[in-house]
């Protein structure tokens, strides 16, 4: 078991898919595909041979012996730098509950994409070496415990998302690709800004006795690593961590997206071909409330219990916005885009309430995000290959035309307007639950609940506008679902309900982790300088 | 009865100079420039003399001048080798209208 | 039979619909006979029920069964300390008649429907929603927590959602089927809401825990106030389920659904879940909760009584009728009538549950008209129909000898004895009135739907009597509107084993100050509902209510053969006499139209304006600065252009400006040269002047 570095392995194997791709001849087209398939398949195994193995006591978070599947070794040094000193930086992975659900995300929803993505027909060699970085992108960030390694690993997602939205999008694919690309590297600047501030203010003791700075996410987390007069330490009375704290804010909320960024999202989405979206909805908004919890919470625990009404707003503003708006659109696929705003909205309440069921009900809803809006897409999809028009009022009464796909349609709506029985009624839940416990941000939760009837008022209304009424004849050549989209809808339906019924399948590979991250923010950092505007 | 002094020579040798630049200003045969040319080293010759004769140089300024006499004659063989190869090329001698150093 | 027995075969109750709708669900399609299936199991669960009953009602009639398992667990968390979520079942007197009654009416509908939606292209899924419906509802019966409550409390409402708009096809279907699951929705919140201020301050979603922790004098958030919100807010779920003033518009438009449907959904069982969840969360209302509940349900039996009286299509004047009796049930509750108001759950659900099958039987023999106007004389035609449906109003009405009589009796007078004891007259004075309209109404359905002669003859003419399968159910839910299933006595409900030994009222846990006084019983050993006060002015009022609502009803029963049988008084007149009161009945007193021009547009505008905030303001800023990044670039472009590679250029320019100039010098004649030479000199000596 050890000394197999499995999270390298299912970190860069796409990178070796990549390879093997670009090594095709482009007419090699079965051959393309079956090589991503196989690829995202083994990864997906790989994930779940990690979840068999995850030992669900061990916390995570904060001691690196606690985490698992770690690798670490030194990965950049230079030494002899006049006044930089030695610059040292890890390749440093490893796994908690935290990062487990997002794992096992990445993969099945990485895995249904090259499903989704089978009747791509436009240069399908660049296309699938794209998607296999994307998918080392995603995975990377997930597992990595080193901000620079993070870092690296969120730099590289945009490129192959630029392409793939810029090449392979709509109409406007050109629009959305830029504004996509801009406002993700906005963000990045000022997480850039960040990291090397705190590169700066922080120390890591390492086994010779020597100081160095680091990157060192668990590092930065030790209150005692930071030196006396780090322009990010506590112990700088004139320290800028709550601008720092802002800036990195921003940086992952631009991804979540958090109003008022969220506007290249919609854009996004309309114009990316089906298995992007899905992708851009399964996965990269997670990773913006995934940062958050990783590395805003625990490196900067003091401004964040002062911040978090704050992030509790936004979050509130996001459901109710996101679902206002969402029930204005025309476009099926634009509206699912602002019912993501509207659900990555819960995330955020959850998270704000620094309880232990709030942030467990937030990172299920990430997972349950990432598995039914997953699903909203696909199912945007199937419609647009077969009538190419999204717009709803152009439809009516499918449900006759097409009960299968209607019937899955049902159970992904219902699963999205939060149904019992179905994965998002329990993240819901425990998000209002977790925020509705703490005086901080109790009147958000109870204003947050008016979300949960609008919701549900553009999904029905939506079902009703394209499923029922009378057939209209343009449709009534339209197929049923085939072999493929079935192989697509199934596992995330059954996932959705079983996680419905069963939700601790899930929650207990979590709770651990949250439990500590929650225990380590509450304790915060001690005597220290809280750094003002 | 005035005496002959280095003013003399001197003066002598402004006209031959003078002359020599009018020469090789105003003719337009390159033959012409050259005799201008040899005016002007003569004038040198005599300055050279004349000064050795009126100051306590020595014979120095004999030894110049002899040098000079020697350079001209070699300067006025190749500068007449120039201009019949010029008046080859072009098939005239006329300096007004050899102008090739313009460009 | 062990208590352990009982609560794996209640388990395997509630399972076996749910397992029927997947099995009819998935292979319906291939299978078409599965809907036979989906009945037996049905019948099954019917008759585990009985078996669950059975021991229930004679071996442990005293003590309550309860099953907890945990669903989640957190384990030990920060601030809170242990933290699990628990689900479970309980099984006491309430749910098993509970179970008895979802469960008969549930199979009962099954063999209804049989006939009634032969023929129709999704049969099979049909007969899957009624299983996924029958699983929910008997969810909702067998838990003993808020949360596993809410949990089937909207899965009721989903299947309900689907049985709505089970013909899709039309769009009122849908429209109706929207608008069910949105209102519920909004009630819904309430109850979450409730859920969460009661979770949050007593660590559970359990029944008992919870009142165990009021009774302890632990508060949410430290005041009654709260309390008093939550029960209220607990209590907005019911609302919306049980159709109340004002989430009650859904009701009515649900009628689109086909008509077992609103027989076994919309009448008997589903939404009297609302008031089945006031009757669990009974003990903690505070006297402010209930007189807001009481307030409430006297109102809405109103509202919807006098919409009722003008309404001419046969499920609609049931459908209001139906709201005006859940609205006395809630405000029974209010009144603190807790026995009463079950009581008349259940025989509202036997006699509606079969106005309801009997409209669905004359819609069947009319092909599919459910005006009232071009029915009449449908008795001859339908005798069976007709006598169930005669029985059942009865029993409505409030009439001697039937079930109805007994319990709408006991809930009037408990409204007297309110109004005596607390001063609120006015809710008794409403529910006698509504006592009065509600006869008057139904003979007046049943008058125009079966009496006189024919309005429409042709359609007369194709009427027949509904086979077996439909006729049998209607037999069964009549038989079960008489006394005699309930108590010896026709007179004294309370004399049976019905109220007697089955429905005990639970003692209010709210501190005293925060309740009614007649709720708090100074003497715990006496036997006695509420309190010493309450039992003796239930007492002295119970023979008055029981004068007055036969009156009444006698009075409201004569009118109504006055106006549509003997013809003497001309109906068409007094309503042309009270016009504008006439259209504001017939038009549901403009509620719909209210929310439509209030809430639905108010929110729909504001999507759209705030989707116009979206695309020109938010991402106009966006944009703007992306356009203004390319000016500055262009800006910046230009100097760089202009003045940075000027400079450049400039240089380049003059250095070729001053060879150019110098150029006119070099004539390249080796004269002239010489002549700038001599210049030179000449300047040069003039300049230093060396002599």
């Amino acid at each position: 078991m050890n000394g197999i570095p499995f999270l390298s392995l299912i970190t860069f194997l796409p990178v070796l898919g990549m390879i093997i791709i670009l090594a095709l001849p482009s007419s090699k087209v079965k051959e393309i595909k079956y090589t991503t398939l196989l690829i995202t398949g083994i990864q997906l195994i790989l994930s779940v041979f990690l979840l068999a193995n995850f030992n669900f006591t061990s916390t995570g978070i904060f001691e690196q012996s606690t985490f698992q599947f770690v690798e670490k070794f030194r990965w950049i040094e230079i030494t002899g730098l006049s006044w930089l000193g030695t610059v040292k930086v890890d390749y440093f992975m490893g796994v908690d509950g935290l990062s487990m659900p997002m794992i096992i995300l990445t993969a099945l929803i990485s895995f249904i994409a090259t499903l989704s993505s089978w009747n791509i027909n436009k240069s399908i060699k660049g296309y699938f070496a794209l998607f296999l970085l994307l998918d080392t992108g995603m995975m990377g960030t997930f597992v990595a415990l080193d901000f620079f390694l993070f870092y690296v690993f969120w730099e590289i997602m945009l490129l192959p998302m630029y392409f793939l939205i810029g090449i392979w999008g709509g109409p406007r694919k050109e629009y959305a690709a830029i504004k996509f690309f801009i406002y993700t590297l906005f963000g990045s600047v000022f997480m850039l800004l960040v990291m090397i501030g705190l590169y700066f203010s922080a120390q890591e003791v390492l086994s010779d006795g020597s100081k160095v700075f680091t990157f060192n996410l668990l590092a930065l987390m030790d209150q005692a690593n930071y030196t006396a007069d780090g322009i990010l330490s506590p112990f700088n009375p004139n320290n800028l961590r709550m601008v720092a704290y802002i800036a990195l804010f921003v940086g992952f909320a631009i991804k979540i997206p958090m109003f008022p960024f969220h506007t290249w999202l919609p854009d996004a989405h309309v114009e990316a071909p089906t298995p992007i979206s899905v992708i851009l909805a399964g996965v990269l908004l997670k990773l913006g409330t995934y940062g958050i919890l990783r590395i805003s919470f625990p490196i900067f625990p003091e401004i964040t219990t002062q911040l978090a009404w704050y992030i509790g707003l936004f979050g509130m503003i996001n459901i109710i916005y996101g679902a206002l708006v969402a029930l204005a659109q025309k476009d099926f696929k634009k509206l699912i885009a602002y019912s993501s705003i509207s659900h990555m909205g819960y995330v955020m309440l959850g998270m704000a309430s620094l309880s232990t069921v709030g942030i467990n009900g937030a990172i299920f809803q990430m997972f349950n995000h990432g598995t039914i809006t997953a699903m909203l897409f696909l199912i945007v999809g199937v419609i647009y290959d077969r009538a190419h028009t999204r717009g709803i009022n152009d439809f009516g009464g499918l449900a006759s035309q097409m009960p299968v796909y209607t019937g899955f349609v049902t159970v992904a709506f219902f699963a999205a307007i939060g149904l019992p029985g179905m994965s998002g009624f329990i993240s819901e839940a425990l998000v209002f639950v977790g925020a509705f416990g703490v005086d901080t941000t109790r009147i958000l939760a109870m204003i947050s609940t008016l979300g949960i009837l609008l919701g549900a008022a553009y999904m029905l209304w939506t079902l009703q506008r394209i499923f029922f009424g009378k057939l209209n004849e343009k449709w009534s050549s339209l197929t049923d679902l085939d072999g493929r989209e079935y192989l697509m809808l199934i596992p995330l339906a059954v996932i959705v309900i079983f996680l419905g019924i069963y939700p601790s399948a899930m929650l207990d590979v979590m709770n651990s982790s949250v439990n500590e991250l929650v225990r380590f923010v509450s304790n915060g950092f001690q005597n220290i300088s809280i750094g003002g505007l | 009865m005035i005496e002959v002094g280095l003013n003399h020579y001197l003066a002598v040798s402004s006209i031959l100079f003078a002359l020599g630049i009018y020469g090789v200003i105003t003719r337009k045969n390159a033959v012409m420039v050259l005799m201008g040319v040899e005016l002007i080293l003569n004038a040198a010759n005599i300055n050279f003399v004349a000064f050795s004769r009126y100051s306590n140089f020595g014979i120095n300024g004999q030894v110049y001048a002899l040098f000079v006499i020697i350079l001209a004659a070699a300067e006025a063989a190749i500068a007449l080798a120039i201009v019949l190869n010029i008046y080859k090329t072009y098939a005239n001698v006329n300096v007004d209208e050899i102008n090739k150093l313009k460009e | 039979m062990s208590e352990q027995l009982l609560i794996n075969i209640s388990l395997i109750v509630l399972l076996l619909p749910l397992f029927s709708f997947f099995i009819t669900v998935v292979f319906g399609k291939r299978f078409p006979k599965l809907y036979l299936f989906e009945t037996g199991i049905i019948s099954l669960a019917f008759l585990l029920s009985l078996v669950i009953g059975f021991f229930k009602l004679t071996t442990y009639v005293d003590s309550k069964l309860a099953f907890d398992f945990t669903w989640f667990d957190f384990g030990v968390v920060p601030v809170i300390g242990e933290f699990k979520v628990e689900l479970g079942v309980m099984i006491d007197n309430i749910t098993v008649i509970m179970l008895f009654v979802v469960n008969l009416i549930s199979m009962l509908v099954h063999y209804f429907s049989i006939e009634y939606m032969h023929g129709d292209k999704r049969y099979t899924r049909y007969f899957a929603y009624l299983g996924l419906f029958t699983f929910s509802m008997l969810g909702i019966v067998l838990s003993n927590n808020l949360l596993g409550i809410y949990i089937f409390w909207e899965l009721v409402g989903l299947s309900s959602y689907l049985l709505i708009g089970f013909w899709f096809e039309k769009n009122s279907a849908s429209d109706a089927g929207k608008k069910a699951f949105l209102t519920n929705r909004v009630g819904d919140i309430g109850m979450f809401l409730g859920i969460l201020i009661l979770f949050t301050t007593y660590g559970t979603f359990n029944f008992d825990k919870i009142f165990s922790g009021i009774a302890s004098g632990v508060m949410p958030f430290e005041s009654t106030a709260w309390l008093t919100a939550a029960g209220i807010l607990v209590f907005l779920g019911a609302v919306g389920k049980s159709a109340q003033f004002p989430l009650h518009v859904w009701l009515p438009d649900a009628m689109e659904g086909p008509t077992p449907v609103s027989a076994l959904i919309h009448a008997a069982t589903m939404v009297a879940a609302g008031v089945y969840l006031v009757v669990r969360i009974f003990a903690l209302l505070t006297a402010d909760a209930m007189l807001v509940i009481a307030v409430i349900g006297a109102f809405t039996s109103l509202l919807a009584a006098t919409i009722a009286l003008t309404q001419n299509d046969i499920k609609k004047v049931l459908a209001y009728s139906t709201v005006s009796q859940l609205g006395y049930m809630v405000m029974a509750l209010g009144v603190g009538a807790y026995a009463f108001a079950f009581f008349h759950l259940v025989t509202h659900a036997f006699f509606k549950a079969c106005l309801f099958l009997g409209s669905g039987s004359v819609i069947h023999a009319m092909h599919h008209e459910q005006d009232i106007r071009e029915m009449g004389g449908l008795k001859k035609k339908m005798p069976i129909t007709y006598a169930t449906f005669l029985i059942s109003t009865l029993a409505i009405s409030g009439i001697p000898l039937t079930s109805g009589f007994l319990s709408k009796d006991g809930l009037l007078a408990g409204t007297l004895a309110f109004g005596e004891l607390t001063g609120h007259w006015l809710i008794p004075i409403i529910g006698f009135t509504v006592a009065f309209m509600t006869a008057f109404y139904m003979f007046r359905l049943v008058i125009l739907t079966f009496h006189g002669s024919p309005r429409n003859q042709h359609k007369f003419d194709h009427a027949h009597e509904s086979p077996k399968l439909m006729a049998v159910p209607l037999i069964i839910l009549s038989a079960l509107s008489i006394f005699i299933w309930y108590t010896p006595n026709p007179i004294a409900p309370d004399a049976g084993w019905f109220l007697g030994k089955w429905i005990e009222t639970p003692s209010t846990v709210v501190p005293e100050a925060a309740s009614f006084d007649f709720m708090i019983n100074e003497d715990p050993a006496a036997d006695v509902i509420h309190s010493e006060k309450y039992e003796h002015a239930m007492h002295t009022v119970h023979y008055p209510a029981m004068g007055l609502s036969i009156g009444l009803a006698g009075m409201a029963i004569l009118l109504a053969f006055s106006m549509y049988q003997w013809k003497k008084i001309n109906p068409d007149k007094i309503a042309e006499s009270v016009k504008p009161l006439y259209n504001f009945s017939l038009n549901k007193w403009y509620i719909d139209e209210l929310y439509h021009a209030s809430f639905i547009s108010g929110t729909l505008m504001l999507g759209k304006i705030l989707f116009w905030f979206d695309a020109n303001i938010v991402d106009g800023i966006v944009n703007g600065s992306a356009w203004f990044t390319r000016v500055m670039a262009k800006i910046s472009g230009w100097f760089d252009t202009f003045v940075v590679d000027g400079l450049v250029n400039f240089t380049a320019f003059m250095s070729g400006f001053i060879g150019l100039t110098f150029k006119r010098i070099q004539t390249g004649k080796v004269q002239t040269y010489l002549v700038f030479v001599l210049f030179s000199i000449v300047l040069l000596l003039i300049v230093f002047r060396p002599f």
